[in-house]
């Protein structure tokens, strides 16, 4: 075994460079075989580029396993190889070009490649190249990902080179914008970053903005005299201003070393502390010292007799501060870098500006498409029966939890939001009608009345969805086909939940709009709720209409509550969160008008997400001034925004 | 004589129907006056705009010798003004007794501050016995006015429009409704009224009208028709067209 | 017949005797002179729920009386709480302040004061200066009128706003409910100034009355309270016992009848809005103390319905109405959501009030306002056989909040 063993490693000791006389990659490996064996990160550059420039098939392959330390070379002659670990220190040698196996050896008859970070990183600059061009388009998308995450001066030459030879179009444009990226941060000549820069003028994506913002990044110095030539001036800061305050600008001064630190309030306190002798400090007795006058009295008399250092005076930081000159520099040094980089940001920003300005009316209308939804039932049982219901968010909230339990019985998404639809319709419908048997229709007249026998069945309701689904949320899982959003660009973009909420609400419109328009039970509602004598001598049942209509709305407001259960987390609480809004839904848009109701909701949910928008930090002010709005909205229109006039409109 | 209520160009549309057209009417300081007037002709819309319930869309409503404007004023300053009115179904406080009903409309500062420091005076309580007698409800005066009869309830509110002492009364077809005593009481009492003040009677009822023997105003579709005695109406050949149809 | 004010009003007279009483005995079973039968917590309760009578008789005024349904008392009351919570956090926390800077080696700056309270006050919300809203805070008597002058100044521009425009029935309640939202939301944010829902706490400490136990300070602030609602009864009393009485039941019950008699109904609503918030701050900030204390939950919109509950349940337009229902709704819901209430077992379900109580009390309003609409107070007609009108279900007047037939007596 062992004479064998010797035999096979004699034939290839002689086979060996005669291996590498027909064998280029080998033979480009054995040129560069002493940077290859110093392995240096500073020497070992010409011997990557020999590899990664040999324009030889094999030369990715070295490199990706020269990078994972799996690039081995055979100490008796030096030659090239892959390994494969087979156990027992014994690796299996392969020949790199032919991919067969040379046979297996010892590791002490072997030497690793071990390249340090560095190097492995210059490796990697090399081998993304390779991967630019690898013939998978999935590879090359991903080194395009990697690239854009962690780009290097080094990718730029590779992506430029990359690019003619690109054959899918998309990623070709991917390629050319990320060169394009590139080349304002790395190229060296400044006219090209020039032209980079200005191809991105009014550009959304947000890539652009994040190499264009490096670009004008500032910082602040202080110099005695004038701003040094060389460095690239933004502007000169007067002290005092809105740019730079006092206290900032002498704290640059002391920063920069060029004037002494203030004595701060605590500085001052610690330094009297110190100085404590017989109860009095400076000659001023510590009982004495709760004012800041005696506290400085004490403290200038411990800097006249040396013990502590003398603080800077008013005076003193007045005349630091006007014999220096502050400004800006940017951290890049072409002026005409930073200039085109600022038109670019400029003409960006505005543009985002407009984009920002559209996807702010886009939220405004999911808004309101929500508060539609949850107040289109109102706008029955208030708006046309003028029966205030307090009980209706718990009608909402009984519909998201319908669609709650029906999930945890027919567990596809799809499916049992389907179920769920109508059946919480069903059961809200009924819920409805019992109340308007039970309770309603004894107190038509007695609003007020009304308002709080709902307001007792609200919290009722409320505690018993407590009570059986406890308090915390329930999830409502909406079905894959409604994840994810439609984006139309870096700026605008809208859930899928949100479009089918819209959806949802002008599916609702349209249905009461056929309800009350185009069937009998439309005309009946009608006229019961015009003069409920007159249709009652033409033989309409008021007390039927009035509990069709009344169940309509509520079960109108269930088919809302599965909508909003999948947007917002179902609580027992969940209607709650929606009953007063609703209210000035219907109020602000002006009762008995479907249209109202609609432009109230418009008003509304614009109204909360401008508020937003102002002051972005904080929803609860947005509703405090939305409400704040609404009370005065109506003191200037009363009846709301279309209102029914004259003697038709009652009083 | 100067007139006390001067109307001049008075319109006013709700939705696009005019309700009341270009419609002048005046009324001197002691006059009782009778408007007749087919359904829809305008006339309670006359008393609201008259008492600052509905605003005209143009014309003038100026009232006594300074000929203030009352279109600036709402309801309650109109009231204070000397504007008293009578709807046409009792409106009474149901809840609360003839007395406090009349004592409530007695002629005194309404401004809440003197209202709650208020304590009722012998005087006023004579005042209020005094107009209780008027109004023949005398032995009713601790009552709940709610469980006064109809015509009752009519003779009350026209007491407390007296307690008001208005310088203008506007009464909205106070018979209807009333038996023929009652329809007798009520013309005395207008009749009566009329001697100190001006006094506006719409009414439907011919007959009533008749036994009021005043002058006649007739409204017809927002404007003023014919005016004359109650003869001298009746005879008139629109009126006729308008109240017969053609 | 007209002789004095307590003749013309015999029930003044007995609940202020029956109030007397019931404070005699609390006193005499309390723990700081008495027997200590009733503890000191129990006597808080109490206290609380003598607060509770006051701003339930504001809200009867309002709405009983004159016709609002106002869904925005308990804000008024709220922020009563908050204008004395400021003051007692404040001076308190001064003395804890002072006291651990007294340490010092070097005695501190007013400045350092202020700030080292601020610190301590508003860490929680990340803040350690004081907000504008607090420039009074050290000041007990400004804060006192504060106590009257904000919620009177808040519900005179809002009622201003809405009398104005006319805004009646549930629209109005729906607004002062709005009212009462955008305040409680606004309460809730941490910049609000006022600790955001953290509340203001620790307000059962009286500053400088460290010394004195608290069987002691509740059994003073039980006597506050008792003296607030019988000076809040008799002003109640005088106010709808004369013609203003008969003005504001007018206005309740046909209010354009009412204007037409020449009495400015704005000016009136205003005047009875204003200073039934007013009444209602006064209440709020006897109350919050014994609470220790409060947090922007307490102002919100349900909590207002719940005090028109309390009335309703009680029997609106009657003074000792409003007191009945604010004193057992309140006091039953302590004893059932306090998890005393013995749990009922029916066989298949144990029937736990904590949870149950909740429904019990929504159910038990539906049948109130439906069969009962002269709620417990309606219970005195019966022993004074006292008859409501037959009316053949009509109401006394055309107006939303007017009477209905079973309210009236005869």
């Amino acid at each position: 075994m062992r004479i064998l063993l010797a035999s096979v490693y004699l034939f290839l000791l002689i086979a060996g460079p005669a291996a590498a006389q027909d064998n280029p990659i080998q033979q480009v490996l054995q040129e560069n075989r002493d940077l290859l064996e110093e392995s240096s990160r500073r020497t070992i550059g010409p011997a990557i580029d020999a590899i990664s420039d040999s324009g030889l098939p094999q030369a990715q392959a070295v490199l990706e396993k020269w990078q994972a330390k799996e690039l081995w070379q055979r100490e008796a002659d030096g030659l090239f190889f892959f390994a494969e670990d087979i156990g027992s220190d014994t690796y299996r040698l392969i020949d790199i070009a032919t991919g067969a196996p040379v046979g297996s050896y010892d590791e002490d008859d072997l030497d690793q490649l071990k390249p340090n970070s560095g190097i492995r990183g210059m490796i990697g600059a090399a081998l993304v190249r390779f991967q630019l061009m690898d013939p998978d388009p999935a590879k090359r998308a991903d080194a395009l990902d990697a690239i854009s995450r962690d780009a290097e001066a080094s990718h730029l030459d590779a992506l430029r080179g990359s690019i003619a030879d690109e054959t899918d179009p998309g990623l070709k444009a991917r390629k050319a914008r990320l060169e394009r990226i590139l080349t304002i941060a790395y190229d060296p000549d400044p006219a090209a970053r020039i032209a980079a820069i200005q191809s991105f003028k009014g550009d959304l994506g947000v890539d652009a903005r994040a190499a264009l913002n490096p670009l004008v990044a500032t910082t602040r110095a202080a110099v005695t005299d004038a701003p040094p030539e060389d460095e690239n001036i933004a502007r000169l800061l007067r002290p005092g201003s809105d740019a730079l305050s006092e206290v900032e600008a002498y704290a640059l001064l002391v920063d920069a070393g060029l004037a002494p630190p203030r004595l701060s309030l605590d500085d001052q306190r610690a330094a009297l502390a110190a100085h404590i002798e017989n109860g009095r400090v400076g000659g001023v007795p510590v009982d004495r010292l709760d004012t800041v006058a005696a506290r400085d009295r004490a403290y200038s008399a411990l800097a006249d007799a040396g013990t502590v250092p003398a603080a800077a005076t008013e005076a003193e930081v007045a005349q630091a501060l006007s014999s220096h000159v502050f400004y800006e520099r940017y951290a890049e040094t072409d002026p005409a870098v930073t200039e085109a980089a600022n038109a670019a940001l400029g003409a960006i920003a505005f543009k985002v500006g407009l984009n920002q300005g559209a996807d702010l009316a886009l939220d405004a209308l999911s808004l309101a498409s929500i508060y539609f939804l949850a107040a289109i039932g109102l706008a029955i049982t208030f708006g046309v029966m003028g029966v205030i219901n307090m009980a209706h968010g718990e009608f909402i909230m009984m519909g998201a939890y319908t669609g709650y339990v029906v999930q945890q019985v027919v567990p596809n998404y799809t499916a049992s939001i389907l179920i769920a639809l109508p059946l919480a319709f069903v059961l809200t419908f009924a819920a409805g009608v019992a109340m308007e048997r039970l309770v309603i229709r004894w107190l038509y007249n007695r609003p007020l009345e009304t308002l709080l026998a709902t307001f007792g069945i609200s919290i009722a309701l409320q505690q018993l969805a407590k009570n059986i689904f406890g308090t915390q949320a329930r999830p409502l899982t909406s079905p894959d086909w409604l994840d994810g959003a439609l984006v139309f660009n870096d700026v605008v973009s809208i859930s899928y939940i949100r479009i089918a909420i819209f959806v949802l609400a002008l599916a609702f419109l349209a249905l009461f709009l056929f309800i009350m328009r185009r069937t009998r039970l439309g005309l009946e509602v009608r006229a019961v709720t015009q003069n409920p004598r007159m249709a009652a001598s033409m033989g309409i049942n008021p007390d039927r209409i009035n509990m069709l209509t009344f169940g309509l709305g509520s079960g109108i407001a269930g088919v809302a509550g599965v909508a909003i259960g999948l947007y917002a987390k179902v609580t027992s609480e969940l209607g709650q969160d929606y009953i007063v809004q609703s209210f000035m839904t219907v109020v602000v848009g002006g009762v008995g008008n479907i249209w109202g109701t609609l432009l109230g909701a418009t008003l509304i949910g614009s109204l909360q997400k401008g508020i937003e928008w102002l002051n972005p930090s904080n929803t609860l002010a947005a509703q405090t001034y939305m409400i704040l709005f609404i009370i005065l909205f109506i003191q200037f229109r009363p009846r709301g925004i279309i209102a029914l006039r004259g003697r038709a409109a009652g009083d | 004589m100067t007139s006390l209520l001067e109307v001049s160009g008075v319109s006013v549309s709700f939705d696009g129907f005019n309700a009341i057209n270009n419609l002048s009417f005046e009324i001197g300081p002691a006059e009782l006056r009778a408007i007749i007037g087919p359904n829809g002709a305008g006339k309670t819309t006359f008393m609201d705009i008259v008492t600052g319930k509905t605003r005209p869309d143009e014309g003038h409503v100026l009232w006594g010798g300074m000929n203030k404007s009352l279109l600036k004023m709402n309801e309650s300053q109109i009231a204070r003004e000397g504007v008293g009115r009578k709807f046409q179904r009792p409106t009474v406080f149901e809840d609360q007794s003839v007395f406090d009903n009349l004592m409530m409309a007695l002629k005194k500062n309404r401004a809440p501050w003197s209202v709650l420091f208020y304590r009722q005076s012998a005087a006023d309580r004579a005042r209020v016995a005094e107009l209780a007698e008027e109004i023949g409800l005398s032995d009713q005066l601790h009552r709940k006015s709610g469980e006064l009869s109809h015509g009752q309830k009519q003779w009350l509110e026209i007491g407390m429009l007296l307690a008001q002492e208005p310088k203008l009364l506007l009464v909205d077809e106070p018979a209807a409704g009333m038996t023929l005593a009652e329809r007798e009481h009520t013309t005395d009492l207008l009749k009566e009224a009329a001697k100190t003040r001006a006094v506006v009677v719409v009414e439907h009822d011919m007959e009533f009208v008749r036994r009021l023997g005043c002058k006649v105003t007739v409204l017809h579709e927002g404007a003023v028709l014919a005016e004359g005695s109650i003869d001298h109406v009746t005879q008139n050949r629109q009126v006729i067209d308008v109240y017969l149809g053609r | 017949m007209r002789d004095s004010f307590f003749a013309k009003n015999p029930s003044v007279l007995i609940f202020l005797t029956l109030l007397a009483l019931f404070t005699l005995a609390v006193t005499l079973l309390g723990e700081a002179h008495g027997t200590g039968a009733i503890s000191t917590s129990f006597v808080k309760t109490l206290g609380k729920t003598l607060c509770l009578c006051l701003v339930a008789i504001a809200m009867d005024l309002v709405w009983g009386y004159t016709g609002i349904l106002s869904l925005g008392h308990f804000a008024f009351f709220g922020l009563g709480g908050y204008m004395i919570g400021m003051w007692l956090m404040y001076a308190r926390t001064e003395l804890i302040v002072a006291e651990s800077l007294a340490q010092a080696e070097i005695p501190p700056t007013p400045d350092e004061i202020r700030d080292a309270i601020a610190t301590q006050i508003f860490g929680v919300v990340g803040g350690s200066e004081f907000p504008a809203v607090w420039a009074f805070a050290h000041s007990l008597p400004i804060q006192l009128a504060l106590v009257v002058l904000v919620p009177g100044a808040l519900a005179l521009v809002f009622g201003w706003l809405a009398f104005r425009s006319r805004v009646t029935g549930v629209y109005l309640s729906i607004l002062t409910q709005a009212m009462t939202l955008a305040l409680a939301l606004y309460l809730f944010q941490n910049d609000s100034g006022l600790r955001g829902n953290n509340g203001l706490s620790g307000l059962q400490n009286i500053p400088g009355a460290g010394d004195i136990p608290q069987s002691i300070i509740s059994i003073r602030f039980f006597w506050a309270s008792a003296a607030a609602l019988a000076a809040g009864y008799l002003l109640a009393a005088f106010m709808v016992s004369g013609k203003f009485g008969s003005v504001i039941r007018g206005i309740r019950d046909d209010e354009a009848r009412v204007r037409f008699l020449g009495y400015s109904v704005e000016g009136y609503k205003l005047f009875v809005f204003t200073l039934t918030a007013v009444i209602a701050g006064v209440a709020g900030a006897l109350y919050y103390p014994q609470a220790g204390i409060i947090n922007p939950a307490e102002v919100a919109p349900i909590a207002s319905i719940y005090l028109a509950v309390w009335v309703a349940i009680g029997g609106r337009g009657r003074l000792y109405g409003a007191v009945i229902g604010a004193a057992l709704v309140s006091l039953l819901s302590t004893w059932f959501t306090g998890g005393q209430a013995p749990a009922l077992p029916l066989g298949f379900y144990t029937v736990d009030w904590v949870d149950w109580w909740q429904v019990l009390l929504g159910l038990g309003f539906v049948l109130v306002t439906l069969f009962a609409p002269s709620g417990i107070g309606g219970l005195f007609d019966l022993v004074a056989g006292r008859r409501h009108p037959d009316r053949h279900g009509a109401d006394l007047g055309p107006d939303k909040g007017s009477f209905r037939e079973r309210e009236a007596e005869q």
